[in-house]
C-alpha cells in the first residue's frame, strides 16, 4: 500500500489532505520556476557562449515593463499562497465547539496525557476516529512541541501557560508523535504514538480500568485542600468567590478591569492567587504553587468546569453561550 | 613552475614585512587577508562538526557519540558557521578588500576600527573555542529559554559572550562601510555608478548596524537571567519565554540577509563580467538590495507561527514574508535577462554563479513553503527547514563566496588558480550539495524533526543519501583549500585584468599597491561599461 | 599630498580635512543609532512588563526617590549645556574656556554617577535589589516586583556604564585640549565627543519618567 520510499506521510486527519493540496500547488509553482529558470539559463549559456575574446555584446539596460511583469505575477502567486495558507491556518487554530477535551503535560522527557474520563497515558494518546479532539497543553519545565506528522498539526507547549491544538482523525491506525522543540538530552526520545481507534474500540479502551474521571479527581483535590472553606458550594457568602457557574464567564476585578474565567485564569488563581483579585474580595487566598502538580491543576479545572452545568464535558451537544455574570454575595 | 625572473613590483603584500606589520596594519587589504585566514579556520571547524553530525545520522540509533555530545555538535556547528563564518565572510574579506577600491578610495573611513573589528572577531572566537574545549554548549544556536537560562548545564555564558563580542565586530564593519560609501567615493562615482557589489554590501551594513545590537542586548539578558535570575524570561517570576524569541529573531531573521545579500552582490558582478554586459535593470537590482534589507526587519515572526503567538500576528508575518521574496526573485530574473545575447564565458567564477542561481532559486522557492502558515505548521522544526536554509546559506552564500574568491583571487594574490581543478571542484560541490540536502526536504515533510540524535528506522535511506552527499561535498571544499595555497607559489602570474572586467579594482596592478591607486581615479562612466573599457584598451595599444 | 603635510592630523585615507570631519561626524551618528538599538530591547521588555503588571510596577516605582532622580536629571542637562559651551569654545579657539567647560562637564557627570551610587545603595539597604533577600512591601506579587527592579538596575546600570565611558572620553578630550591639539580648524573630536555625551543624556531623559514617574499623580 505505501511505496518503499514514500514522499508524503499518511493523511490521517481532516486537514491533512488540504495541507497536502496546498503543497502540491506550491510544488507546482516551485518546479515551474526552477525548471523554467534552469532551462532558460542553460539555453542562454549555450546559445550565447563566448566565441571570441573580442566580441562585445550590445548592452541592454533594462525594461520597466518586464520588471513590472515579473514582479506582479510572482506577487500575485504569493498572495494566493498566503491566502490559501491563512485559511488552513485559521482552521487549524480554531477547535470546533464539539471538540473533545484532552489534557497534555509535557516534561523532560515524556508526554503525560489525561482524558476527561480519568484515563492517563504516557507517551501514548488513544483517540476515536472521526471525533474532533482538542488538546490543552502545558509544560512543567522547558518549551516542548506536540507534533503529529500524519495529522499535519504542531503546537509549542510552554511552561506557565496553556496552548492548544486540535485535530480530527480520519483513519484508524498508529501514528508518530514527536517532540519538535529541542528540550535537552532526551529530546529525541520524547516521542510516542497516537492510536486512532474505531469508536467502539475506543469506548472499550476507555472503560478498561480507571481511577475516575478528571473532574472527580479534581473534586477529591478540592476536598483535600479544603477549598470549600472559603469557596462555599452552598451559595452562602464566603471569603472566596462562588465557583459555581464561574467557568467561561466574565469576572470583574478589583481596581477595574475584567477577565474571562478560562483555563489560564483558573490556573493562575490556584498558583498565583493575588495576581488578580475579584472585585469585592480580599487578597487572602494562599498559593498552592508546589502543593499541586500541573496535572492536579488540570483536574481542578475540570472539576470547576463541572460546576457550571452547561460547560460539562460535551458529548456532541450544541455549543452554548458562556457569558454569565458571576454572582457574588 | 614559475622562475624567479618575475619583476617584484611594490604591492601591499611586500610593502612591509614582519608580524607587527600584519597585526598592527591599517591597510584594508591586509585586514581582509587576516579575516580570510580566520573565517577559513572557522569554516573548516564548523565543517568538522557537520561531518560528525552526518556520520552519526547514518544509522537510526545513536551510536557514534552520546546524545549530549550530539546536542553540542549541532549547537557548535550552528554557532560557528553563522556567527564566526557566514556573517563576517563576504563583507569582511571581499568587502573589506574591494569596497574601497571599487569606489576609488584609498582605504575605509576608519582603518583602525577595521583592525579592531578583526580583533573582536578573534576574541569572540576565543570565547567560543573556550566554550567548545571546556565542554561545549548544547542549547542549539537559537538559545531558546528557559532551557538555556535555567536547565542547560553547559557553557552557555561563554558562548553567549563570544557571540556578543563577535557581534560588535559585525557592527563596526557595517558602520565603516556605511560611512565609507557615503563619504569616500572618488570624484564622478555617483550612487548609480556604483558596482552592485557595493550596493549589496551597503544594504548589508544597514542591517548589521540596526539589527546586531538587539541580539547583543538579548544575550546580555540571557546571561543575567542565567547568573542573577532576574526573571525576565522566567514564567515563575512573571517573565515570558516568548519575549526571548521575539528579541532573538528580530536580529536573527535580518541576520540571514546579512549572510546572503553580499553573495547576491557578488553574483551580479560575476554575471555581468562573464557575459560582458551590464546587469539588466541595474537600478532595480540596486534598490532590491535595499528593499530586502528593509523588509527583512518586518518578518521575524515567521519563525514563531506555532510558538503560541496570536493568529493575527501570524497573518501579518506571513503576508510580509511573501513581500520580501519578491526583490530576490527580481534579481534572479534580471540576472537571467543579462545572459540574453551576452558573451558567456564558462570560467570557474561563472560556474559558481550558475550554481548559485539554481540553488538559491530552489532555496528561495522553498521559502514560500515555510512562509505559508498552513504548511509551516507541519514543516516547522523539521528537516524541511534545515534543507531550506542550507540551500540558501550553502548553496547560495557559500557558492557566491567561492565564486568571488576565484574571481578576485588573481587581483588579491597576483596569481591564477588552476582552472581545470577549479572547474572540477565546482562541479563536485554542486553535485555533493544537492545529494546532501535535497533528500532533507523529503525527510522534513515526512516528519523527521530537527535536532534528533536517533530517529525512526523508516528515515534511514534518506539520511544515508544525505551523508553520502556530505562526503562528496567535503572533498569539494578541500580541493580549493589545497589549490589556492598551491597557486600562491606555482600559479600563473596574473595581469591587472585577466577577466576583462570594468570596475576600478581592475585598473590597478595585481596585487594592488598599498595605497590602491597611483592617482585618485576620476569616474566618467557607468558601472559595467564594457564598450568604454574596450575603447580604453584600444587607446592604450594604439 | 599637500593637505597631509599642512595638517598633520589629517589621516591618510582622506583627501581634505573637510572630508575627515564629515566622516567622523557621520560615523558617530551611525554609532549612536546602534546604541539606540542596543537600549531598545530593554525599553521593549520594560514596556511589555509594565503593561502586564501595571499595579506592581507603579508600587515599585514609587519607592524610587523622585526628588533625587529629578536633581540628577537637572545635573545631566547642565552637563550637556557645559558640553555645548565646550564645543563652542573649541570652535572659536578659546583653549582656556574649552578646558574649563570640559572640566565642568566631567564634574557634573561625576555628580550624576555619585548620586546614582547613593541611590543604588539605598535600594540595597531597602532590600529592593533582586536576589535572595529581595522583598517589596505591600504586595504579594514578588516576582513581577523583582522584575521591575531587575529592569531598573539593568537599564540604569547600562546607562551608568555609558556615562563612565563618556567620562573617560571627556578626560581624553581634556588631556588633548590641555596639550593644545584643538584649533578652530580642527576640533572634530570635541564635536563628536559632544554628540556621544548628548546621546547618553537623552537616554536618561527617557529613563527618568519611565522608571520614576509611574502613576505619581495618584499619590
Amino acid at each position: 500500500m505505501r511505496s518503499e520510499l514514500p514522499l508524503f506521510p499518511i493523511q490521517a486527519s481532516s486537514v491533512a489532505a488540504s495541507v497536502d493540496h496546498l503543497v502540491y500547488f506550491l510544488l507546482a509553482v516551485a518546479v515551474f520556476f526552477s525548471v523554467g529558470i534552469f532551462l532558460t539559463i542553460f539555453y542562454f549559456a549555450i546559445r550565447y557562449r563566448r566565441r571570441s575574446e573580442s566580441e562585445l555584446p550590445v548592452p541592454a539596460h533594462g525594461a520597466m515593463g518586464l520588471e513590472i511583469l515579473w514582479s506582479v505575477i510572482p506577487f500575485g502567486l504569493t498572495m494566493i499562497m498566503f491566502a490559501w495558507g491563512a485559511s488552513i491556518f485559521f482552521n487549524i487554530s480554531r477547535p470546533p465547539d464539539d471538540a473533545q477535551q484532552i489534557y497534555v503535560v509535557g516534561k523532560q522527557w515524556m508526554w503525560k496525557m489525561q482524558h476527561m474520563e480519568g484515563q492517563r497515558e504516557i507517551n501514548e494518546l488513544h483517540i476515536p476516529v472521526g471525533q474532533a479532539v482538542k488538546l490543552t497543553m502545558t509544560s512543567e519545565d522547558v518549551i516542548h512541541d506536540f507534533f503529529v506528522p500524519a495529522f499535519r498539526t504542531k503546537a509549542d507547549v510552554l511552561p506557565g501557560r496553556y496552548t492548544t491544538t486540535w485535530f480530527k482523525a480520519t483513519k484508524p491506525g498508529k501514528y508518530h508523535l514527536f517532540c519538535a522543540q529541542y528540550c535537552g538530552t532526551n529530546h529525541y526520545a520524547m516521542v510516542g504514538w497516537v492510536y486512532v481507534m474505531e469508536p467502539q474500540d475506543y469506548q472499550a479502551w476507555l472503560s478498561g480500568g480507571t481511577s475516575g474521571s478528571l473532574a472527580s479527581s479534581g473534586e477529591k483535590l478540592f476536598q483535600t485542600f479544603a477549598c470549600a472553606n472559603c469557596h462555599h458550594l452552598t451559595g452562602a457568602p464566603g471569603r472566596g468567590p462562588d465557583l459555581r457557574n464561574l467557568f467561561g464567564s466574565q469576572v470583574d476585578l478589583t481596581g477595574g478591569g475584567h477577565v474571562k474565567a478560562d483555563e489560564e485564569y483558573i490556573r493562575e488563581s490556584i498558583l498565583n492567587p493575588t495576581a488578580k483579585i475579584v472585585a469585592g474580595y480580599q487578597p487572602i487566598m494562599p498559593t498552592f504553587q508546589g502543593l499541586v502538580t500541573e496535572e492536579n491543576v488540570l483536574q481542578l479545572i475540570e472539576y470547576i468546569k463541572s460546576l457550571t452545568p452547561k460547560q460539562a464535558p460535551p458529548a456532541g451537544a450544541a455549543p452554548v453561550s458562556s457569558r454569565q455574570k458571576s454572582t457574588k454575595q | 613552475m614559475i622562475t624567479e625572473a618575475v619583476q617584484e613590483r611594490e604591492n601591499y603584500l611586500n610593502a612591509s614585512y614582519g608580524i607587527k606589520s600584519w597585526l598592527l596594519t591599517k591597510d584594508h587589504k591586509r585586514i581582509a587577508l587576516l579575516y580570510l585566514h580566520t573565517i577559513t579556520f572557522f569554516f573548516f571547524l564548523g565543517g568538522i562538526f557537520a561531518t560528525l553530525i552526518r556520520l552519526e545520522l547514518l544509522t537510526p540509533k545513536g551510536d557514534l557519540v552520546s546524545a549530549d555530545t550530539y546536542s553540542k555538535l549541532f549547537t557548535l556547528h550552528g554557532v560557528i558557521m553563522i556567527f564566526f563564518f557566514l556573517i563576517p565572510s563576504i563583507p569582511a574579506t571581499l568587502g573589506n578588500f574591494f569596497l574601497p577600491m571599487m569606489i576609488g578610495a584609498k582605504d575605509l573611513a576608519f582603518p583602525r576600527i577595521n583592525l579592531l573589528s578583526w580583533y573582536l572577531l578573534v576574541i569572540g572566537g576565543c570565547f567560543g573555542m573556550y566554550a567548545m574545549l571546556a565542554g561545549g554548549v548544547d542549547t542549539g544556536w537559537t538559545f531558546y529559554v528557559p532551557y538555556s537560562t535555567n536547565y542547560s548545564n553547559t557553557y552557555v555564558i561563554a558562548t553567549g559572550l563570544g557571540v556578543f563580542i563577535a557581534g560588535f565586530s559585525s557592527i563596526l564593519t557595517g558602520l565603516n562601510f556605511i560611512v565609507t560609501v557615503h563619504r569616500m567615493r572618488a570624484p564622478g562615482m555617483t550612487w548609480f555608478r556604483l558596482p552592485l557589489f557595493v550596493w549589496s554590501n551597503y544594504a548589508t551594513a544597514l542591517i548589521q548596524v540596526l539589527g546586531t545590537p538587539v541580539i547583543a542586548i538579548t544575550l546580555v539578558l540571557v546571561i543575567c537571567e542565567r547568573t542573577l535570575h532576574i526573571g525576565i524570561f522566567d514564567p515563575a517570576r512573571g517573565g515570558d519565554p516568548i519575549l526571548f524569541q521575539h528579541l532573538f529573531w528580530f536580529y536573527s531573521h535580518p541576520a540571514v540577509y546579512i549572510m546572503v545579500l553580499p553573495g547576491l552582490g557578488i553574483i551580479s558582478e560575476l554575471v555581468s563580467v562573464f557575459s560582458k554586459k551590464p546587469i539588466f535593470g541595474y537600478k532595480v537590482v540596486a534598490f532590491s538590495s535595499v528593499a530586502i534589507a528593509v523588509l527583512g526587519f518586518l518578518v521575524w515572526g515567521h519563525h514563531m507561527f506555532v510558538s503560541g503567538q496570536s493568529v493575527y500576528a501570524g497573518l501579518a508575518f506571513s503576508f510580509l514574508s511573501y513581500f520580501v521574496a519578491i526583490p530576490s526573485a527580481i534579481k534572479v530574473f534580471n540576472w537571467t535577462a543579462t545572459l540574453h545575447k551576452g558573451s558567456i564565458s564558462y570560467a570557474t567564477p561563472m560556474l559558481y554563479a550558475f550554481g548559485f542561481i539554481g540553488l538559491f532559486t530552489v532555496g528561495g522557492l522553498t521559502g514560500l513553503f515555510v512562509a505559508c502558515l498552513g504548511v509551516d505548521v507541519h514543516v516547522h522544526d523539521t528537516y524541511f527547514v534545515i534543507a531550506h536554509f542550507h540551500y540558501i546559506m550553502v548553496g547560495g552564500t557559500l557558492m557566491a563566496y567561492l565564486g568571488g574568491l576565484h574571481y578576485w583571487w588573481p587581483k588579491m594574490s597576483g596569481r591564477m588558480y588552476p582552472e581545470g581543478w577549479a572547474k572540477l571542484s565546482a562541479l563536485i560541490i554542486y553535485l555533493g550539495f544537492n545529494l546532501t540536502f535535497f533528500p532533507q526536504f523529503i525527510l522534513g515533510y515526512l516528519g523527521m524533526p530537527r535536532r534528533y540524535w536517533s530517529y525512526p528506522d523508516e528515515f534511514q535511506v534518506l539520511h544515508v543519501m544525505s551523508t553520502a552527499g556530505a562526503s562528496v561535498l567535503a572533498v569539494g571544499y578541500l580541493m580549493p583549500l589545497i589549490y589556492f595555497m598551491w597557486s600562491l607559489r606555482y600559479g600563473a602570474i596574473a595581469g591587472p585584468n585577466p577577466w576583462g572586467a570594468t570596475g576600478l579594482e581592475w585598473q590597478t596592478s595585481s596585487p594592488p599597491p598599498a595605497h590602491n591607486f597611483e592617482e585618485t581615479p576620476i569616474v566618467t562612466t557607468d558601472a559595467y561599461d564594457y564598450a568604454a573599457l574596450a575603447a580604453r584598451e584600444e587607446a592604450k595599444v594604439g | 599630498m599637500d593637505s597631509h603635510t599642512e595638517t598633520p592630523e589629517l589621516q591618510e585615507q582622506f583627501e581634505t580635512p573637510g572630508q575627515q570631519k564629515e566622516v567622523s561626524t557621520l560615523g558617530m551618528w551611525v554609532f549612536l543609532v546602534t546604541e539606540i538599538m542596543f537600549f531598545a530591547g530593554l525599553f521593549l521588555a520594560y514596556t511589555i512588563y509594565r503593561r502586564e503588571f501595571a499595579g506592581v510596577f507603579a508600587l515599585a516605582s514609587n519607592t524610587l526617590d523622585v526628588v533625587i532622580g529629578a536633581v540628577n536629571t537637572a545635573v545631566l542637562l547642565c552637563s550637556s549645556y557645559t558640553m555645548v559651551l565646550a564645543v563652542r569654545a573649541a570652535q572659536i579657539g578659546s583653549r582656556k574656556a574649552l578646558i574649563l567647560f570640559l572640566i565642568l562637564t566631567i564634574l557634573l557627570g561625576g555628580v550624576f554617577l555619585g548620586v546614582k551610587a547613593y541611590e543604588w545603595n539605598q535600594k540595597f539597604e531597602e532590600h529592593h535589589v533582586p536576589g535572595p533577600t529581595f522583598h517589596l512591601e505591600r504586595t504579594t506579587q514578588q516576582g513581577p516586583a523583582q522584575l521591575f527592579f531587575s529592569l531598573y538596575f539593568t537599564m540604569t546600570g547600562l546607562h551608568a556604564l555609558h556615562m563612565v565611558v563618556g567620562e573617560g572620553l571627556m578626560l581624553f578630550l581634556l588631556w588633548q585640549a590641555y596639550a593644545g591639539k584643538y584649533t578652530p580648524s580642527y576640533y572634530t573630536p570635541v564635536d563628536v565627543g559632544g554628540l556621544y555625551w548628548h546621546f547618553v543624556d537623552i537616554i536618561w531623559i527617557f529613563l527618568f519618567p519611565l522608571l520614576y514617574l509611574i502613576a505619581r499623580h495618584q499619590h
